[in-house]
């Protein structure tokens, strides 16, 4: 009897250290860059087994979710951005620089007037929940044909309207690599539910990456930047989310 | 003195392989990171849906709110920390998991100790009855599992903890794209979440049961054996 009650006192001592022990391992500089190993294995093996341009599932239109849920911003907090929609996005020009032989500026009619993709998809936020939504869009391939890719060019950077806090430069950015940005779902959507994209869901242009999570679909995209790496932008780990700890690789 | 390598009431003998033992424990703090972890991540959304969307207009099947901090990993809200622990030990779980496997097929493990016998199955009714009424085989009999146990173990290592990884690869977009429809069959993308978390409450009863029975059957005896691998033998119940 004496042995079991401390076995027992053993174990929940135990237990409360181990958490204890488990925070403040989190808290650490050098242990999670060992867990971030997992995210190098699950990426190498992911981009191992699945072909290239394997599709993210598309759905019928009875599949739709009656509203598309919005999550992060809802309306941009950056007079310029509000002073565009105010004019209906007319003067609105989405640029595409970097690594490109020519330089884009871009007009909502002229991305209209390009090829463009329908596709009715399932969007997994990294919180745990899924909504269906039909988008159209320009596929991001076409508008990186027009630009010219130049060979250094490694990954496509978005920068967005929304600052996420009061200090200078927090805007939302996000970055893929270029197997994602051929891919033949990734688009450039102006359209969700046969309607002009929404304010709360990104208007006037925001990317779908179909086969990650939504942190990686950035809303109110303002430009994109052809570039070698991402190390000198913001917190250098690719977007705003990965710089707060967050993977950069989100097919998992 | 050497422990025996034949059972004899009363006495020391080798129960557990030192590869079952590196392995159980490996397997005790993965389970422990992940359980924990899971809750952290439910918590960033806590419901629970049927079907392909969280957005159907039907609402959740289940909304239990969220679970305390004692029992999340990080503590606190976090949910970028609570992926990156329950990442990382998935892969650990997997890889021990399938050496697990591995060993107790080709050591025979799996047939001589796990797979019931076939007169076994017989007897599940008469040792429910027997675990009810706490009474745990003495002797030699107790250095063999008994029908429950067997089932339970096999269960868990065959059917619900690869469900459990199964489901924890549905909802992943990538791997959902790689093998189109696949996840459908299990009703879709957060009818696998809500799965995930079945199973992983399945085995965390699993786990509750197991630590009991551990318990029960003797603490000290049972955990040395896992440790150092030596089991005393108990003397023969008495009729």
């Amino acid at each position: 009897m004496e042995r079991r009650r401390f076995l027992g006192r053993m174990a929940g001592l135990a237990g409360a250290l181990v958490l204890t022990g488990c925070d403040r391992l989190s808290r650490t500089t050098w242990f999670p860059p060992i867990l971030d190993r997992a995210e190098t294995l699950t990426r190498t093996v992911q981009r191992l087994i699945t072909p290239r341009n394997a599709l993210a599932k598309e759905y019928t239109e009875k599949d739709l979710s009656p509203t598309f849920r919005s999550n992060g911003t809802a309306e941009p907090d950056d007079e310029d951005y509000l002073a565009l929609a105010q004019g209906g996005f007319a003067d609105w020009r989405l640029s595409v620089g970097g690594l490109v032989e020519h330089p884009l500026e871009l007009s909502l009619a002229e991305l209209r007037a390009m090829p463009s993709r329908t596709q009715i998809t399932r969007h997994d936020c990294v919180e745990g929940w899924s909504a269906i939504g039909k988008w159209t869009g320009v596929p991001l391939s076409a508008v990186l044909a027009r630009a010219g890719v130049k060979p250094a060019a490694r990954y496509v950077v978005f920068r967005c309207a929304d600052p996420m806090d009061d200090t200078d430069d927090s805007n939302y950015y996000e970055s893929i690599d270029m197997v994602d940005a051929y891919h033949p779902q990734t688009i450039l959507a102006y359209g969700l539910n046969g309607a002009p994209l929404p304010v709360p869901n990104g208007a006037p242009l925001r990317l779908r990456v179909e086969r990650q999570l939504g942190y990686k679909m950035a809303k109110y995209l303002m430009s994109i930047e052809l570039v070698e790496s991402f190390d000198a932008i913001a917190g250098g780990k690719g977007g705003y989310w990965e710089d707060r700890g967050y993977e950069w690789y989100a097919g998992i | 003195m050497p422990p025996n390598e034949v059972a004899v009431p009363g006495r020391l003998y080798k129960r557990h392989s030192l590869a079952v033992r590196v392995m159980h424990w490996i397997n005790v703090v993965a389970i422990f990171v992940l359980v924990m972890s899971g809750l952290q991540i439910f918590n960033a959304h806590p419901a629970l849906y049927w079907g392909e969307s969280s957005y159907t207009g039907a609402g959740p099947i289940w909304e239990p709110g969220r679970f305390p901090g004692w029992i999340t990993l990080p503590g606190a809200q976090w949910l970028s920390m609570g992926r990156r622990w329950h990442f990382f030990f998935a892969w650990v779980l997997v890889i021990n998991g399938a050496a697990y496997v591995a060993y107790a097929v080709a050591s025979r493990h799996f047939k001589r100790d796990l797979w019931p016998a076939r007169g076994e199955w017989r007897t599940v009714g008469r040792s429910i009855a027997d675990h009810l009424r706490f009474r745990h085989p003495g002797g030699l009999e107790a250095t063999r599992y008994n029908v429950l146990q067997k089932l339970a173990y096999v269960g868990v290592v065959f059917a619900v903890l690869p469900l459990l990884v199964l489901m924890g690869l549905g909802m992943s977009p990538t791997f959902d794209a790689l093998v189109p429809g696949w996840v459908e069959l299990f009703g879709g993308r957060q009818s696998a979440r809500t799965l995930h978390f079945a199973a992983g409450a399945v085995v965390v009863a699993f786990v509750a049961v197991h630590v009991f029975e551990v318990f029960v059957t003797g603490a000290w005896n049972n955990l040395r054996s896992m440790v150092t691998g030596r089991y005393r033998v108990p003397p023969e119940r008495a009729p």
